[in-house]
Protein backbone atom coordinates (compact mmCIF):
# COMPACT_ATOMS: atom_id res chain seq x y z
CA UNK A 1 0.00 0.00 0.00
CA UNK A 2 1.05 3.61 -0.33
CA UNK A 3 1.54 6.42 2.23
CA UNK A 4 1.39 9.72 1.22
CA UNK A 5 2.37 12.47 3.50
CA UNK A 6 1.21 16.17 2.59
CA UNK A 7 2.57 18.83 4.00
CA UNK A 8 2.69 17.64 8.15
CA UNK A 9 3.47 19.61 10.85
CA UNK A 10 3.67 19.42 14.28
CA UNK A 11 5.24 20.99 17.28
CA UNK A 12 5.24 20.45 21.15
CA UNK A 13 4.41 24.06 22.38
CA UNK A 14 6.29 26.61 20.32
CA UNK A 15 8.72 24.77 19.34
CA UNK A 16 8.23 22.94 15.65
CA UNK A 17 9.70 19.76 15.24
CA UNK A 18 8.05 18.44 12.14
CA UNK A 19 7.68 21.13 9.14
CA UNK A 20 5.62 20.96 5.61
CA UNK A 21 6.98 17.67 5.22
CA UNK A 22 5.30 15.59 1.96
CA UNK A 23 7.08 12.22 0.96
CA UNK A 24 5.44 9.65 -0.66
CA UNK A 25 5.98 6.06 -0.50
CA UNK A 26 5.05 3.46 -3.06
CA UNK A 27 3.73 0.34 -2.39
CA UNK A 28 6.05 -2.36 -0.93
CA UNK A 29 9.22 -0.37 -1.59
CA UNK A 30 11.43 0.57 2.10
CA UNK A 31 11.82 3.70 2.67
CA UNK A 32 14.71 4.99 4.50
CA UNK A 33 13.97 8.20 7.20
CA UNK A 34 17.82 9.38 7.65
CA UNK A 35 18.79 12.97 9.42
CA UNK A 36 20.95 13.86 12.81
CA UNK A 37 19.98 13.38 16.06
CA UNK A 38 16.86 16.26 16.77
CA UNK A 39 15.76 16.55 13.04
CA UNK A 40 12.45 14.79 13.54
CA UNK A 41 12.98 10.97 12.30
CA UNK A 42 10.77 9.65 15.27
CA UNK A 43 8.35 12.57 15.25
CA UNK A 44 7.39 12.43 11.38
CA UNK A 45 7.39 8.24 11.68
CA UNK A 46 4.75 8.40 14.38
CA UNK A 47 2.93 11.26 12.69
CA UNK A 48 3.03 8.84 9.62
CA UNK A 49 2.06 6.07 11.81
CA UNK A 50 -1.07 7.54 13.22
CA UNK A 51 0.05 7.78 16.79
CA UNK A 52 0.06 11.01 16.84
CA UNK A 53 -1.82 13.77 15.46
CA UNK A 54 -0.64 16.40 13.04
CA UNK A 55 -0.82 20.14 13.89
CA UNK A 56 -2.23 20.70 9.95
CA UNK A 57 -1.48 18.09 7.01
CA UNK A 58 -2.50 14.89 6.26
CA UNK A 59 -1.42 11.78 5.72
CA UNK A 60 -2.91 9.00 3.06
CA UNK A 61 -2.39 5.33 3.56
CA UNK A 62 -4.06 3.19 0.69
CA UNK A 63 -5.49 6.28 -0.77
CA UNK A 64 -7.57 7.08 2.76
CA UNK A 65 -6.84 9.74 4.84
CA UNK A 66 -5.84 7.75 8.28
CA UNK A 67 -7.12 10.73 10.65
CA UNK A 68 -10.82 9.01 9.88
CA UNK A 69 -9.62 5.61 9.87
CA UNK A 70 -11.08 3.89 13.76
CA UNK A 71 -7.50 3.26 15.61
CA UNK A 72 -8.19 -0.47 15.68
CA UNK A 73 -8.75 -0.68 11.82
CA UNK A 74 -5.71 1.11 11.44
CA UNK A 75 -3.74 -1.09 13.59
CA UNK A 76 -4.99 -4.05 10.98
CA UNK A 77 -3.04 -2.36 8.33
CA UNK A 78 -0.40 -0.47 10.07
CA UNK A 79 2.60 -1.87 12.60
CA UNK A 80 4.58 -0.11 14.68
CA UNK A 81 7.77 -1.04 16.06
CA UNK A 82 9.66 1.09 18.51
CA UNK A 83 13.63 1.07 19.55
CA UNK A 84 13.77 -1.46 22.42
CA UNK A 85 10.79 -1.27 23.89
CA UNK A 86 10.89 -3.08 27.18
CA UNK A 87 9.09 -5.02 30.22
CA UNK A 88 9.42 -5.95 33.25
CA UNK A 89 6.75 -8.60 33.00
CA UNK A 90 7.20 -12.26 32.98
CA UNK A 91 6.11 -13.13 29.25
CA UNK A 92 6.91 -15.60 26.85
CA UNK A 93 7.96 -14.97 22.97
CA UNK A 94 4.93 -16.50 22.18
CA UNK A 95 2.87 -14.29 24.35
CA UNK A 96 4.71 -11.10 23.02
CA UNK A 97 3.81 -12.19 19.92
CA UNK A 98 0.22 -13.25 20.17
CA UNK A 99 -0.18 -9.35 21.37
CA UNK A 100 -0.12 -8.74 17.71
CA UNK A 101 -3.14 -10.40 17.23
CA UNK A 102 -5.02 -7.78 19.61
CA UNK A 103 -6.39 -5.61 16.93
CA UNK A 104 -7.76 -8.82 15.35
CA UNK A 105 -9.64 -9.85 17.97
CA UNK A 106 -12.70 -8.81 19.76
CA UNK A 107 -12.44 -8.21 23.76
CA UNK A 108 -13.90 -12.09 24.55
CA UNK A 109 -13.14 -13.98 21.60
CA UNK A 110 -11.27 -17.28 21.53
CA UNK A 111 -7.86 -17.75 19.81
CA UNK A 112 -8.87 -18.48 16.23
CA UNK A 113 -7.03 -21.14 13.35
CA UNK A 114 -5.72 -17.77 12.00
CA UNK A 115 -4.28 -16.15 14.96
CA UNK A 116 -2.26 -19.21 15.48
CA UNK A 117 -1.56 -19.47 12.02
CA UNK A 118 -0.48 -15.27 11.87
CA UNK A 119 1.64 -16.30 15.05
CA UNK A 120 3.59 -19.28 13.65
CA UNK A 121 4.15 -17.77 10.41
CA UNK A 122 5.42 -14.19 12.02
CA UNK A 123 7.92 -16.60 14.23
CA UNK A 124 8.90 -18.65 11.68
CA UNK A 125 9.36 -15.52 9.26
CA UNK A 126 12.19 -14.05 12.28
CA UNK A 127 13.53 -17.44 12.90
CA UNK A 128 12.59 -17.63 15.88
CA UNK A 129 9.75 -20.65 16.33
CA UNK A 130 12.32 -22.71 18.16
CA UNK A 131 12.05 -20.65 21.25
CA UNK A 132 8.48 -20.02 21.86
CA UNK A 133 8.05 -20.61 24.87
CA UNK A 134 11.48 -18.98 26.11
CA UNK A 135 11.12 -16.13 28.69
CA UNK A 136 11.22 -12.31 26.87
CA UNK A 137 13.50 -11.35 29.93
CA UNK A 138 16.56 -14.06 28.83
CA UNK A 139 16.52 -12.96 25.21
CA UNK A 140 19.44 -10.65 23.69
CA UNK A 141 19.29 -7.78 22.05
CA UNK A 142 19.02 -8.91 18.83
CA UNK A 143 16.22 -11.61 19.58
CA UNK A 144 14.53 -9.37 21.59
CA UNK A 145 14.16 -7.00 18.44
CA UNK A 146 12.98 -9.81 16.15
CA UNK A 147 10.21 -10.83 18.66
CA UNK A 148 8.94 -7.19 18.58
CA UNK A 149 8.79 -7.24 14.38
CA UNK A 150 7.47 -10.90 14.64
CA UNK A 151 4.98 -8.91 16.70
CA UNK A 152 4.44 -6.04 14.18
CA UNK A 153 4.28 -9.21 11.02
CA UNK A 154 1.18 -11.10 13.30
CA UNK A 155 -0.61 -7.79 13.01
CA UNK A 156 -0.63 -8.83 9.52
CA UNK A 157 0.02 -4.87 8.31
CA UNK A 158 0.56 -3.99 4.71
CA UNK A 159 2.67 -1.12 6.03
CA UNK A 160 5.23 -0.91 9.20
CA UNK A 161 7.24 1.68 10.71
CA UNK A 162 10.40 0.51 12.27
CA UNK A 163 11.96 3.26 14.93
CA UNK A 164 15.49 2.90 14.76
CA UNK A 165 15.08 -0.74 14.63
CA UNK A 166 18.66 -1.46 14.64
CA UNK A 167 20.38 0.08 17.39
CA UNK A 168 22.23 -1.30 20.34
CA UNK A 169 22.55 -4.41 17.89
CA UNK A 170 26.01 -5.95 16.46
CA UNK A 171 26.35 -5.44 13.04
CA UNK A 172 25.67 -9.20 12.06
CA UNK A 173 21.91 -8.62 13.75
CA UNK A 174 21.74 -4.83 12.27
CA UNK A 175 22.73 -6.67 8.89
CA UNK A 176 20.61 -9.53 9.50
CA UNK A 177 16.95 -7.38 10.69
CA UNK A 178 17.67 -5.05 7.97
CA UNK A 179 17.67 -7.71 4.88
CA UNK A 180 14.46 -9.25 6.86
CA UNK A 181 12.45 -6.27 6.29
CA UNK A 182 13.58 -5.34 3.18
CA UNK A 183 12.79 -8.78 2.05
CA UNK A 184 9.18 -8.39 3.40
CA UNK A 185 6.45 -8.33 1.18
CA UNK A 186 4.99 -5.14 2.35
CA UNK A 187 5.69 -1.29 2.64
CA UNK A 188 8.09 -0.18 5.21
CA UNK A 189 9.46 3.11 6.14
CA UNK A 190 12.84 3.31 8.69
CA UNK A 191 14.37 5.52 10.40
CA UNK A 192 18.02 4.60 10.22
CA UNK A 193 21.14 6.22 12.04
CA UNK A 194 23.87 3.83 9.81
CA UNK A 195 24.11 5.64 6.42
CA UNK A 196 25.90 2.88 4.80
CA UNK A 197 23.12 0.57 5.81
CA UNK A 198 20.18 2.76 4.98
CA UNK A 199 22.20 2.95 1.36
CA UNK A 200 22.38 -0.75 1.40
CA UNK A 201 18.80 -1.94 2.39
CA UNK A 202 16.53 0.96 0.98
CA UNK A 203 14.91 1.60 -2.33
CA UNK A 204 14.51 5.13 -1.53
CA UNK A 205 15.81 8.00 1.19
CA UNK A 206 14.14 10.73 2.72
CA UNK A 207 16.86 13.59 4.51
CA UNK A 208 15.49 15.13 7.50
CA UNK A 209 16.96 18.18 8.99
CA UNK A 210 15.31 20.31 11.40
CA UNK A 211 12.21 19.10 10.76
CA UNK A 212 11.87 19.73 7.22
CA UNK A 213 12.16 16.66 4.16
CA UNK A 214 16.00 18.52 2.80
CA UNK A 215 16.70 15.27 0.26
CA UNK A 216 14.51 12.49 -1.54
CA UNK A 217 16.07 10.32 -3.70
CA UNK A 218 17.23 7.28 -4.27
CA UNK A 219 20.49 6.35 -2.11
CA UNK A 220 22.86 7.53 -5.31
CA UNK A 221 21.11 10.72 -6.09
CA UNK A 222 20.59 11.79 -1.97
CA UNK A 223 23.81 10.49 -0.47
CA UNK A 224 26.54 13.50 -2.00
CA UNK A 225 29.67 14.57 -0.37
CA UNK A 226 27.78 17.74 -0.70
CA UNK A 227 24.73 16.74 1.24
CA UNK A 228 26.59 15.17 3.89
CA UNK A 229 29.15 18.00 5.04
CA UNK A 230 26.12 20.33 4.68
CA UNK A 231 23.45 17.95 7.01
CA UNK A 232 25.72 15.26 9.25
CA UNK A 233 28.72 17.72 9.27
CA UNK A 234 30.88 15.42 7.76
CA UNK A 235 33.49 14.69 4.84
CA UNK A 236 33.33 11.71 2.97
CA UNK A 237 34.19 9.90 -0.18
CA UNK A 238 31.09 8.08 -2.20
CA UNK A 239 32.32 4.99 -3.83
CA UNK A 240 30.17 2.97 -5.76
CA UNK A 241 30.06 -0.61 -3.55
CA UNK A 242 30.70 -3.95 -5.78
CA UNK A 243 27.11 -4.75 -3.85
CA UNK A 244 24.45 -3.61 -7.23
CA UNK A 245 26.31 -0.44 -7.69
CA UNK A 246 24.44 0.93 -3.98
CA UNK A 247 26.57 4.05 -2.55
CA UNK A 248 29.47 3.32 0.07
CA UNK A 249 30.44 6.18 2.45
CA UNK A 250 33.79 6.27 3.08
CA UNK A 251 34.46 8.83 6.02
CA UNK A 252 37.61 11.07 5.88
CA UNK A 253 39.43 12.77 8.34
CA UNK A 254 40.10 16.62 7.06
CA UNK B 1 -9.37 -22.01 22.29
CA UNK B 2 -7.14 -24.92 21.22
CA UNK B 3 -4.08 -23.56 21.03
CA UNK B 4 -3.60 -21.60 24.02
CA UNK B 5 -5.51 -24.78 25.95
CA UNK B 6 -1.70 -26.70 24.81
CA UNK B 7 0.18 -24.40 26.08
CA UNK B 8 -1.33 -25.04 28.99
CA UNK B 9 -2.97 -21.93 29.64
CA UNK B 10 -7.00 -22.67 29.74
CA UNK B 11 -6.57 -25.91 31.00
CA UNK B 12 -4.78 -24.99 33.48
CA UNK B 13 -6.74 -21.74 35.02
CA UNK B 14 -9.81 -23.83 34.98
CA UNK B 15 -8.44 -26.52 37.47
CA UNK B 16 -6.85 -23.54 39.28
CA UNK B 17 -10.28 -21.68 39.64
CA UNK B 18 -12.11 -24.73 41.10
CA UNK B 19 -9.71 -25.79 43.02
CA UNK B 20 -9.56 -22.18 44.97
CA UNK B 21 -13.17 -22.08 44.83
CA UNK B 22 -13.21 -24.79 46.67
CA UNK B 23 -11.25 -23.49 49.20
CA UNK B 24 -13.01 -20.30 49.49
CA UNK B 25 -15.85 -22.41 50.09
CA UNK B 26 -14.04 -24.04 52.95
CA UNK B 27 -12.79 -21.07 54.04
CA UNK B 28 -15.98 -19.36 54.62
CA UNK B 29 -17.62 -21.94 56.29
CA UNK B 30 -13.94 -22.49 58.81
CA UNK B 31 -14.51 -18.33 59.23
CA UNK B 32 -18.30 -18.75 60.30
CA UNK B 33 -17.68 -21.60 62.52
CA UNK B 34 -14.66 -20.12 64.37
CA UNK B 35 -14.78 -17.16 66.81
CA UNK B 36 -15.00 -16.68 70.50
CA UNK B 37 -17.90 -19.42 70.47
CA UNK B 38 -17.17 -21.59 68.57
CA UNK B 39 -19.99 -23.56 66.50
CA UNK B 40 -19.79 -27.48 64.87
CA UNK B 41 -19.62 -27.27 61.15
CA UNK B 42 -22.57 -29.03 61.18
CA UNK B 43 -24.71 -26.67 62.92
CA UNK B 44 -23.01 -23.76 60.41
CA UNK B 45 -24.47 -25.83 57.48
CA UNK B 46 -27.72 -26.80 58.80
CA UNK B 47 -28.06 -22.81 60.10
CA UNK B 48 -27.33 -21.40 56.37
CA UNK B 49 -29.89 -24.09 54.95
CA UNK B 50 -32.56 -23.44 57.47
CA UNK B 51 -32.54 -19.40 56.39
CA UNK B 52 -32.38 -20.55 52.99
CA UNK B 53 -35.21 -22.50 53.17
CA UNK B 54 -34.14 -25.56 52.38
CA UNK B 55 -34.14 -27.75 55.72
CA UNK B 56 -36.27 -27.26 58.72
CA UNK B 57 -33.41 -28.12 61.29
CA UNK B 58 -33.79 -27.92 64.75
CA UNK B 59 -30.71 -25.08 66.10
CA UNK B 60 -30.35 -22.97 68.80
CA UNK B 61 -32.26 -19.80 67.42
CA UNK B 62 -29.20 -17.71 69.00
CA UNK B 63 -26.29 -19.89 67.20
CA UNK B 64 -28.61 -19.94 64.09
CA UNK B 65 -28.35 -16.23 64.26
CA UNK B 66 -24.90 -15.68 65.12
CA UNK B 67 -23.96 -17.55 61.74
CA UNK B 68 -26.54 -15.77 59.39
CA UNK B 69 -26.65 -12.47 60.77
CA UNK B 70 -22.75 -12.00 62.21
CA UNK B 71 -20.11 -14.77 60.53
CA UNK B 72 -21.43 -15.65 57.30
CA UNK B 73 -22.42 -12.10 56.28
CA UNK B 74 -18.47 -10.89 57.58
CA UNK B 75 -16.72 -13.95 56.03
CA UNK B 76 -18.64 -12.74 52.51
CA UNK B 77 -17.70 -9.43 52.93
CA UNK B 78 -14.27 -9.83 53.47
CA UNK B 79 -14.45 -12.47 50.57
CA UNK B 80 -15.47 -9.96 48.44
CA UNK B 81 -13.04 -7.08 49.67
CA UNK B 82 -9.99 -9.07 49.17
CA UNK B 83 -11.44 -10.25 45.86
CA UNK B 84 -11.57 -6.34 44.89
CA UNK B 85 -8.69 -5.14 46.67
CA UNK B 86 -6.97 -7.91 44.39
CA UNK B 87 -8.18 -6.81 41.13
CA UNK B 88 -7.48 -3.36 41.64
CA UNK B 89 -4.05 -3.85 42.30
CA UNK B 90 -3.95 -6.00 39.29
CA UNK B 91 -5.14 -3.72 37.27
CA UNK B 92 -2.78 -0.62 38.67
CA UNK B 93 0.37 -2.96 37.98
CA UNK B 94 -0.44 -3.27 34.76
CA UNK B 95 -1.72 0.29 34.21
CA UNK B 96 1.51 2.19 35.98
CA UNK B 97 3.74 -0.46 34.64
CA UNK B 98 4.90 -0.76 37.60
CA UNK B 99 5.05 -4.04 40.14
CA UNK B 100 4.96 -1.65 43.37
CA UNK B 101 1.51 -0.46 42.74
CA UNK B 102 -1.79 -1.45 44.66
CA UNK B 103 -5.19 0.08 45.08
CA UNK B 104 -4.02 3.26 47.62
CA UNK B 105 -1.09 4.72 45.52
CA UNK B 106 -3.36 7.20 43.72
CA UNK B 107 -4.50 8.38 47.60
CA UNK B 108 -7.57 6.92 47.33
CA UNK B 109 -7.68 5.63 50.71
CA UNK B 110 -5.90 8.68 52.22
CA UNK B 111 -8.88 10.47 50.68
CA UNK B 112 -11.00 8.09 52.49
CA UNK B 113 -9.46 8.32 55.95
CA UNK B 114 -10.27 12.50 55.46
CA UNK B 115 -13.74 11.95 54.58
CA UNK B 116 -14.06 9.47 58.03
CA UNK B 117 -12.18 11.90 60.04
CA UNK B 118 -14.52 14.87 59.23
CA UNK B 119 -17.43 12.63 59.82
CA UNK B 120 -15.70 11.48 63.16
CA UNK B 121 -13.78 14.68 64.32
CA UNK B 122 -15.59 16.88 63.07
CA UNK B 123 -19.07 15.42 63.63
CA UNK B 124 -19.87 16.36 59.89
CA UNK B 125 -23.79 14.10 59.77
CA UNK B 126 -23.40 11.22 62.25
CA UNK B 127 -24.04 7.46 62.29
CA UNK B 128 -22.44 4.13 60.53
CA UNK B 129 -23.87 5.25 57.45
CA UNK B 130 -22.08 8.57 57.13
CA UNK B 131 -19.08 7.41 58.48
CA UNK B 132 -19.41 5.07 55.25
CA UNK B 133 -20.71 8.07 52.71
CA UNK B 134 -18.08 10.46 54.43
CA UNK B 135 -14.37 8.11 53.59
CA UNK B 136 -16.77 7.39 50.03
CA UNK B 137 -16.55 11.10 49.15
CA UNK B 138 -13.24 11.65 50.13
CA UNK B 139 -12.06 9.15 48.31
CA UNK B 140 -13.17 10.07 45.16
CA UNK B 141 -12.34 13.93 46.33
CA UNK B 142 -9.05 12.27 45.71
CA UNK B 143 -9.23 10.36 42.95
CA UNK B 144 -10.86 13.60 41.12
CA UNK B 145 -7.63 15.23 41.79
CA UNK B 146 -5.28 12.61 40.91
CA UNK B 147 -7.06 12.77 37.44
CA UNK B 148 -7.46 16.58 37.24
CA UNK B 149 -3.40 16.26 38.14
CA UNK B 150 -2.78 13.43 35.60
CA UNK B 151 -4.75 14.83 32.99
CA UNK B 152 -7.66 12.91 33.61
CA UNK B 153 -5.24 10.00 33.74
CA UNK B 154 -4.19 9.95 30.60
CA UNK B 155 -0.28 11.19 30.83
CA UNK B 156 2.23 8.75 31.14
CA UNK B 157 2.37 6.06 34.06
CA UNK B 158 5.07 8.07 36.21
CA UNK B 159 3.04 11.03 35.96
CA UNK B 160 0.16 9.34 37.13
CA UNK B 161 1.78 7.77 40.01
CA UNK B 162 3.19 11.08 41.12
CA UNK B 163 0.01 12.61 41.11
CA UNK B 164 -1.38 10.00 43.04
CA UNK B 165 1.89 10.59 45.57
CA UNK B 166 1.01 14.40 45.75
CA UNK B 167 -3.26 13.22 46.59
CA UNK B 168 -1.77 11.15 49.31
CA UNK B 169 0.29 13.63 50.95
CA UNK B 170 -2.32 16.27 50.95
CA UNK B 171 -5.24 14.12 52.27
CA UNK B 172 -3.11 12.49 54.87
CA UNK B 173 -1.79 15.83 55.84
CA UNK B 174 -5.19 17.04 56.08
CA UNK B 175 -6.46 13.99 58.31
CA UNK B 176 -3.44 14.61 60.36
CA UNK B 177 -4.36 18.48 60.58
CA UNK B 178 -7.86 17.62 61.54
CA UNK B 179 -7.11 14.96 64.28
CA UNK B 180 -4.62 16.98 65.94
CA UNK B 181 -6.38 20.41 66.12
CA UNK B 182 -9.79 19.38 66.84
CA UNK B 183 -9.59 15.43 68.02
CA UNK B 184 -9.01 13.98 71.62
CA UNK B 185 -7.42 10.76 71.98
CA UNK B 186 -10.27 8.68 72.00
CA UNK B 187 -10.96 10.02 68.46
CA UNK B 188 -7.40 9.62 67.55
CA UNK B 189 -7.84 5.91 68.17
CA UNK B 190 -11.14 5.40 66.84
CA UNK B 191 -9.69 6.91 63.80
CA UNK B 192 -6.77 5.30 63.63
CA UNK B 193 -8.84 1.27 64.60
CA UNK B 194 -11.12 2.51 61.68
CA UNK B 195 -7.79 2.98 59.26
CA UNK B 196 -6.36 -0.29 59.86
CA UNK B 197 -9.62 -2.19 58.74
CA UNK B 198 -12.05 -4.08 60.69
CA UNK B 199 -14.85 -6.34 59.67
CA UNK B 200 -16.77 -5.78 62.55
CA UNK B 201 -20.33 -4.71 62.18
CA UNK B 202 -20.45 -5.50 58.24
CA UNK B 203 -24.03 -6.94 57.88
CA UNK B 204 -26.18 -8.34 54.78
CA UNK B 205 -26.90 -4.72 52.89
CA UNK B 206 -23.19 -3.89 53.20
CA UNK B 207 -22.60 -7.63 51.27
CA UNK B 208 -25.09 -6.86 48.75
CA UNK B 209 -23.97 -3.70 47.94
CA UNK B 210 -20.28 -5.09 47.99
CA UNK B 211 -21.60 -7.46 45.32
CA UNK B 212 -23.23 -5.54 42.91
CA UNK B 213 -20.11 -3.35 42.94
CA UNK B 214 -17.51 -6.17 42.33
CA UNK B 215 -19.33 -7.62 40.12
CA UNK B 216 -19.80 -4.86 37.94
CA UNK B 217 -16.34 -4.18 38.10
CA UNK B 218 -14.77 -7.23 37.37
CA UNK B 219 -17.01 -7.85 34.14
CA UNK B 220 -15.61 -3.91 33.22
CA UNK B 221 -11.92 -5.02 33.54
CA UNK B 222 -12.17 -8.34 32.05
CA UNK B 223 -14.27 -7.09 29.21
CA UNK B 224 -10.92 -4.46 28.72
CA UNK B 225 -8.65 -7.48 29.74
CA UNK B 226 -6.94 -7.82 26.84
CA UNK B 227 -6.47 -4.29 26.01
CA UNK B 228 -4.40 -4.14 29.44
CA UNK B 229 -1.98 -6.78 28.29
CA UNK B 230 -1.34 -4.71 25.28
CA UNK B 231 0.17 -2.53 27.89
CA UNK B 232 3.09 -4.69 28.23
CA UNK B 233 5.21 -2.82 26.42
CA UNK B 234 4.20 0.46 26.99
CA UNK B 235 0.96 2.90 26.41
CA UNK B 236 2.65 4.07 22.27
CA UNK B 237 3.04 0.34 22.03
CA UNK B 238 -0.61 -0.32 23.36
CA UNK B 239 -1.80 2.34 20.61
CA UNK B 240 0.26 0.88 18.17
CA UNK B 241 -1.67 -2.09 18.48
CA UNK B 242 -4.95 -0.59 18.43
CA UNK B 243 -6.23 -0.02 21.65
CA UNK B 244 -7.66 3.29 22.87
CA UNK B 245 -4.98 4.36 25.27
CA UNK B 246 -6.59 7.63 27.17
CA UNK B 247 -10.33 6.11 27.10
CA UNK B 248 -8.97 2.52 28.74
CA UNK B 249 -7.00 3.90 31.09
CA UNK B 250 -9.43 6.84 32.47
CA UNK B 251 -12.28 4.38 32.30
CA UNK B 252 -9.78 1.61 34.44
CA UNK B 253 -8.43 4.22 37.12
CA UNK B 254 -12.17 5.14 37.43
CA UNK B 255 -13.57 1.26 38.11
CA UNK B 256 -10.37 0.78 40.20
CA UNK B 257 -11.38 4.09 42.32
CA UNK B 258 -15.02 2.88 42.68
CA UNK B 259 -14.24 -0.75 43.94
CA UNK B 260 -11.16 0.64 46.32
CA UNK B 261 -13.56 3.47 47.89
CA UNK B 262 -16.06 0.97 48.14
CA UNK B 263 -14.13 -1.60 50.22
CA UNK B 264 -12.44 1.65 51.98
CA UNK B 265 -15.43 3.23 53.31
CA UNK B 266 -17.27 -0.12 54.21
CA UNK B 267 -14.20 -1.90 56.21
CA UNK B 268 -11.04 0.56 55.82
CA UNK B 269 -7.97 0.81 54.22
CA UNK B 270 -6.97 -3.04 54.16
CA UNK B 271 -4.06 -2.80 53.14
CA UNK B 272 -1.23 -5.79 51.85
CA UNK B 273 -3.40 -8.06 49.88
CA UNK B 274 -3.67 -5.64 46.19
CA UNK B 275 0.25 -5.69 46.45
CA UNK B 276 0.75 -9.34 47.41
CA UNK B 277 -1.78 -11.14 45.65
CA UNK B 278 -1.37 -10.05 41.91
CA UNK B 279 2.02 -11.21 42.23
CA UNK B 280 1.25 -14.80 43.76
CA UNK B 281 -1.95 -15.47 41.01
CA UNK B 282 0.63 -13.99 38.24
CA UNK B 283 3.35 -16.50 39.48
CA UNK B 284 0.68 -19.49 39.04
CA UNK B 285 -1.42 -18.26 36.16
CA UNK B 286 0.73 -16.35 34.19
CA UNK B 287 0.80 -12.46 32.84
CA UNK B 288 -2.34 -12.94 30.54
CA UNK B 289 -4.81 -10.89 32.39
CA UNK B 290 -8.36 -12.84 31.03
CA UNK B 291 -6.77 -15.29 33.46
CA UNK B 292 -5.12 -12.95 35.91
CA UNK B 293 -7.82 -11.28 37.01
CA UNK B 294 -10.13 -14.31 37.91
CA UNK B 295 -7.44 -15.86 39.62
CA UNK B 296 -6.66 -12.34 41.61
CA UNK B 297 -10.05 -12.33 42.47
CA UNK B 298 -10.29 -16.15 43.56
CA UNK B 299 -7.04 -16.01 45.53
CA UNK B 300 -7.57 -12.11 47.80
CA UNK B 301 -10.95 -13.93 48.37
CA UNK B 302 -9.50 -16.98 50.07
CA UNK B 303 -6.61 -14.81 51.54
CA UNK B 304 -8.81 -12.07 53.42
CA UNK B 305 -11.15 -14.81 54.90
CA UNK B 306 -8.17 -16.40 55.87
CA UNK B 307 -6.80 -13.56 57.21
CA UNK B 308 -10.01 -12.26 59.11
CA UNK B 309 -10.04 -16.10 60.78
CA UNK B 310 -6.37 -14.97 61.92
CA UNK B 311 -7.92 -11.45 63.26
CA UNK B 312 -10.24 -12.73 65.57
CA UNK B 313 -8.76 -15.36 67.26
CA UNK B 314 -4.70 -14.53 67.37
CA UNK B 315 -5.51 -12.72 70.81
CA UNK B 316 -7.97 -13.79 72.47
CA UNK B 317 -10.51 -11.56 73.64
CA UNK B 318 -10.08 -9.05 71.52
CA UNK B 319 -9.71 -8.47 67.59
CA UNK B 320 -6.41 -7.65 66.23
CA UNK B 321 -7.16 -4.94 62.63
CA UNK B 322 -7.60 -6.71 60.04
CA UNK B 323 -4.46 -4.91 58.52
CA UNK B 324 -1.82 -5.74 60.60
CA UNK B 325 -2.83 -9.18 60.02
CA UNK B 326 -2.93 -9.20 56.40
CA UNK B 327 0.71 -8.16 56.54
CA UNK B 328 1.70 -10.80 59.41
CA UNK B 329 0.40 -13.43 56.91
CA UNK B 330 1.24 -12.31 53.76
CA UNK B 331 4.82 -11.47 54.01
CA UNK B 332 5.66 -14.99 54.66
CA UNK B 333 4.14 -16.10 51.46
CA UNK B 334 4.86 -13.52 49.69
CA UNK B 335 9.01 -13.72 51.14
CA UNK B 336 8.19 -17.84 49.54
CA UNK B 337 7.31 -15.96 46.14
CA UNK B 338 9.71 -13.83 45.79
CA UNK B 339 12.64 -16.48 46.60
CA UNK B 340 11.46 -19.04 44.14
CA UNK B 341 10.90 -16.20 41.41
CA UNK B 342 14.64 -14.50 41.69
CA UNK B 343 16.33 -14.14 38.61
CA UNK B 344 18.39 -17.23 37.93
CA UNK B 345 21.83 -15.49 37.08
Amino acid sequence: MSVIAQNLSWGVRRRTIVSDVSLTVAPGQTLGLIGPNGSGKSSLLRLLAGLRRPASGQVEIHGRNIAQIPRKALSREVAFVQQSAATDTNVTVADVVRLGRTPHRSALAGWSEADEAAVTEALDRVGMTSRRRQAWQTLSGGERQRVHIARALAQAPQVMFLDEPTNHLDIHHQIEILRMVRDLDLTSIIALHDLNLAAMYCDRIVVLQGGSVCACGTPEEVLTPDLLRDVFRVSAHIDASADAGRPHIRFTTE
Amino acid sequence: MGPERTEGGAGRLALFLCLSGLVLAFAVAAATAIGDYNIALRTVFLSVTNELGLTGAEIAPIEQSVVWNLRLSRALVAALAGAGLAICGAILQALLRNALAEPFVLGVSAGASTGAVCVIVLGIGAGGLSLSLGAFAGAFAAFALVALLSNGATSGPNHTTLAGLAASQLFNALTSYIVTTSGNAQQARDVMFWLLGSFGGVRWPDFQLLLLVVVFCLAVCIWMARSLDAFTFGDEDAASLGVPVGRIRLVLFGVTALLTATIVSMVGAIGFVGLVVPHAARYVVGPLHLRLLPACAVVGAVFMVIADIVSRVIATQQTVPIGVVTALVGVPFFAIILYRARPQT
